[in-house]
């Protein structure tokens, strides 16, 4: 198996691929967080006083809040008052084209693939960038708008719909939800808000890429999707960072509205930077993801794949209240090195019929720690609530670790529900069997991942399946030594 | 969780004993009186007891330090019937001979506090070496305030061929009954010894027992545990159970809870050995308001070891069933292979479940697995037994019985699986 180490070890010693910085003069908050950078973030984004008011509300509610411990998760505390909670790519006019952007963020955008121009209209897919918490351009939308779908970004909808905002904000994840949900609130700088009126099929993916830019900026995004009756959206959120040596704090708030037969389809591909491969630096990505169900008959499903950050902590949840509605939770968790993931869902079941499912895959290789944390809440009015949980974990390497901490609670007993889990490793056999038909063991080991994944990967659209397949094999091929 | 409330109780709980028995290890008693007066009681938020307000219980129903003076004249009435076997009986927390009988010879049994005093080298070598007191609020309760414990000895290669009973009787018919019971047993290399754990209670009043097991399974020996819990009185019990497994050892565990307020089972096995091999059984068939909770932990800590766990639970009434089943393989514990399976069904609407399988792995070449449903019986096996004639309500009873039945099957011993399959028949009213 040398040449499985060989593998491994180029692999580990492989420079993060997207690393870089660009330059671009930042407009910066102070560093630390009281009453008056909250303020000072308001005032810049020209906010309503019912925003500022919320978001004071969520800060009062933050200072008496502490940092949950109980994830499986290590790192060095957190000092709150050292992160710059504001910071906008400059900009003297709002651009009215692209030639008006920065060249510079356009640059940057075509490092990273993303084409604000001709190319992504043939893809078809619309692009919302946020660059450091500001959106500066947002393509597609006339189409969009044709149909009355609002894409744009959080701060443009504060200024155009303020009511449907106000409606919504804070309508599955409460400000006062856990802490950092709290931090978003009371500090979010930006974000996507996204409205799909009645019985309209969104005709193309919807699509923002974060970036993280100026250092030592934390990064707190906010997104609201709201699908009306009937309607239905397929949204992907794809994520890369540049190389940085001080961890950055990434608190995002994610909160998806479904009404009677609406579905969101909400698909996620982190690569953050992980961090070098002796645990230093690296993104933390403390996010709060929730989807409510609120009408009867309708859907959410959450994809992702998290191959990066140094610790990935977050549970895309299902609060599945409409009767007959469906929640939907398929991941792929990669970590290697000394990354850290404690990733799950919750499925909270209320409505009568209603049905998940939970299809979640762990690999871990190097020195890193993979667990997945769930929970299945089946209340007492849920009746004929359906569940099926499955949880496998792969293991490369004899020094990291994998967990799993599924939290089944069912009131009704009408209820049916399963949870298998599995932990192994790669099969020599498997790789035998490869190696025997002229298949080189890189080789092997990407195809037999990308099988064992193929159930999630699936679940996403075209544009990212490609990617991630990419990145699974740039994280795992050869780890099997 | 209110810690001043818990800190009292802690304090009255205390003074409820006598001062004059407990001078027997008092260094550790002190020791862990102090963890315990920082730590308090667990409360809701406590995520080991999230689901099992013990505290609460005890705050609810326990006053003042008094515990009652037992009158029983007699356990016959909670022996197991036709099984030939050492007894070994507490009564309100206290060993009791005459209520005690020995007819394996090769068997030494010595009150604990004797061996401490005596310096007994077991108890040198073995006493809290395992139980990790820091590791459960209500070890560390038992630790601070035994009342009593039994050192058991079974010498190298030997085979103790008639089980031994351990009888927890509780007495409350005069008041409130608060027990504080220890174990240590050594099984040495190459030996074989069957153990049966019984409590019973008589009275209406309040029982709190805790109880605390250390056992210790040498090279090649064999271990067979079984735990009853079929006491009707308005007890709350905690027992923290502790097994360590030696090379090549083989043990089996067996865990019933049909009855009881308020049960919680902390069920330990150390893998510290290789070619170990582990089955631990349970069954929970819980009716009215009993709360039963089962925690297990397996901790494979060396190669080459096999564990084995199935528990099952039927939940009635407003029963509440909790599980919760960790599976530990540490670093260098490669070619372990470990499953674990979790099946419930609710019957009544008013009754939950709360289960948590954790599998925490460090080893990557290993084989383990876990799987939990919850679910209610079959349909369409309930409709083949209708349609041929069977009514409805034995029909409930047969199914449930085979469902539950099947755990049995590990246990050696025919008098008691007759015993317990009456038991459970009863439970769940197979008449025929």
């Amino acid at each position: 198996m040398s040449k499985g180490n060989q593998v491994l070890e180029e692999l580990t010693s492989k420079e993060y691929e997207h690393g870089w910085t660009v330059n671009l003069e930042a407009d910066e908050a102070p560093k630390g967080l009281n009453e008056n950078i909250v303020r000072f973030i308001s005032a810049k984004k020209g906010e309503p006083e019912w925003l500022l008011e919320w978001r004071l509300k969520a800060f009062r509610q933050w200072e008496k809040m502490a940092e949950p411990k109980w994830p499986n998760v290590t790192y060095p505390p957190i000092q709150y008052q050292d992160i710059i909670y504001y910071s906008a790519p400059k900009q003297k006019v709002s651009p009215t084209s692209l030639n008006e952007v920065d060249p510079e963020l356009i640059k940057t955008f075509e490092k990273l693939g993303i084409s604000l121009t001709e190319q992504k209209r043939l893809t078809g897919v619309a692009v919302d960038a946020v660059i450091d918490s500001v959106s500066v351009a947002t393509t597609f939308k006339e189409k969009l708008s044709e149909l009355g779908i609002i894409f744009c970004s959080f701060s443009e909808a504060v200024r155009e719909h303020p009511e449907l905002v106000k409606k919504y904000l804070g309508s599955v994840v409460p400000m006062n939800d856990n802490y950092f949900a709290a931090l978003n609130s009371a500090v979010f700088s930006d974000g996507s808000f996204c409205y799909i009126p009645k019985g309209v099929r969104c005709p193309m993916e919807l699509s923002t890429y974060f970036r993280i830019n100026a250092a030592n900026t934390g990064q707190f995004e906010r997104t609201l999707i709201v699908a009306e009756e009937g309607s239905y959206v397929s949204y992907l959120e794809g994520c890369t960072a540049p190389m940085r040596d001080e961890n950055q704090l990434h608190a995002a708030v994610v909160e998806l509205y479904t009404m009677k037969d609406a579905e969101i389809k909400y698909s996620t591909v982190q690569n953050w930077y992980p961090g070098d491969k002796h645990g230093k630096g690296g993104i933390y990505n403390f996010v709060t993801k929730r989807g409510l169900c609120a009408g009867d008959h309708s859907k959410i499903s959450w994809t992702q794949v998290e191959t990066g950050s140094a610790i990935t902590w977050k549970y895309p949840s299902c609060v599945l209240k409409g009767d007959y509605s469906v929640g939907e939770f398929y991941s792929v968790a990669v970590t290697n090195n000394y990354q850290q993931a404690d990733t799950g869902t919750k499925m909270i079941h209320i409505g009568k019929n209603t049905r998940s499912r939970i299809v979640s895959k762990g690999i871990s290789a190097g020195k890193s720690q993979n667990s997945y944390r769930g929970q299945v809440h089946v209340l007492k009015r849920a009746t004929n609530a359906r569940n099926h949980s499955q949880c496998d974990s792969l293991l490369m390497g004899d020094q990291c670790g994998a967990h799993t901490f599924p939290y089944i609670d069912v009131e009704n007993n009408s209820a049916r529900i399963e949870h298998e889990a599995t932990t192994s490793k790669i099969g020599e056999d498997q790789i035998f069997y490869c190696l025997q038909r002229g298949i080189d063991e890189e080789a092997a080991v990407a195809l037999i991942v990308n099988g064992y994944a193929k159930e999630v990967l699936n679940q996403l659209p075209m544009e990212f399946a490609v990617e991630a397949q990419k990145l699974l094999a740039l994280t795992l091929e050869g780890s099997v030594g | 969780m209110n810690t001043a409330v818990s800190h009292d109780l802690v304090k009255e709980i205390i003074g409820s004993l006598d001062g004059a028995k407990l001078t027997a290890g008092a260094a550790s008693r002190q020791q862990a009186l102090n963890t315990l007066e920082k730590s308090g009681l667990p409360g809701a938020k406590h995520e080991e007891y999230r689901f099992t307000p013990i505290t609460r219980f005890l705050e609810k129903n326990f006053t003042g330090p008094a515990s009652a003076t037992p009158s029983l004249p007699s356990v016959d009435e909670f022996l197991i019937n036709n099984l030939e076997a050492n007894v070994l009986t507490f009564v309100n927390g206290q060993f009791t001979p005459v209520f005690s009988k020995i007819i394996s010879p090769e068997l030494t049994v010595t009150p604990l506090s004797e061996a401490i005093t005596r310096q007994n080298p077991l108890v040198e070598r073995y006493f809290q070496k395992i139980l990790e007191t820091e590791s459960d609020p209500f070890a560390l309760l038992n630790t601070a305030c035994w009342q009593e414990g039994l050192v058991l000895h079974v010498p190298e290669h030997t085979s103790v061929d008639k089980p031994v009973l351990i009888l927890y009787v509780n007495d409350a018919t005069s008041g409130q009954v608060l027990s504080h019971t220890r174990i240590l047993a050594v099984i040495e290399t190459g030996s074989f010894l069957s153990v049966i754990e019984k409590s019973d209670s008589v009275g209406t009043n309040p029982v709190f027992h805790t109880l605390s097991e250390e056992w210790v399974v040498k090279e090649n020996s064999h271990l067979e545990y079984c735990k009853i819990q079929n006491d009707s009185g308005k007890i709350c019990q905690v027992s923290n159970t502790v097994i360590h497994q030696a090379d090549s050892s083989l043990l089996n565990t067996f865990t019933l809870t049909l009855d009881g307020q308020l049960i919680r089972n902390n069920l330990k096995i150390l893998i510290d050995g290789e070619q170990c091999e582990s089955h631990f059984y349970g069954l929970y068939l819980l009716t009215g308001n009993t709360l039963a909770d089962n925690h297990t932990v397996v901790d494979h800590r060396k190669p080459n070891s096999f564990s084995n766990e199935l528990y099952k639970g039927v939940m009635d009434g407003h029963a509440k069933g909790v599980f919760n089943g960790k599976i530990f393989v540490r670093p260098h514990a490669q070619k372990t292979n470990a499953f674990q399976s979790n099946r419930n069904i609710l019957v009544s609407d008013t009754a939950t479940i709360n289960t948590k399988p954790q599998l925490e792995i460090w080893a990557d070449d290993v084989k383990c697995s876990h799987g939990c449903t919850s679910g209610q019986l079959d349909e369409e096996a309930m409709f083949y037994l209708r349609s041929r004639g069977i009514a409805e309500s034995s029909a409930k009873a047969l199914l449930l019985y085979a469902f539950a039945a099947e755990v049995l099957a590990p246990i050696q011993n025919e008098t008691l699986k007759t015993y317990l399959d009456t038991l459970i028949a009863n439970r769940l009213n197979k008449n025929f």
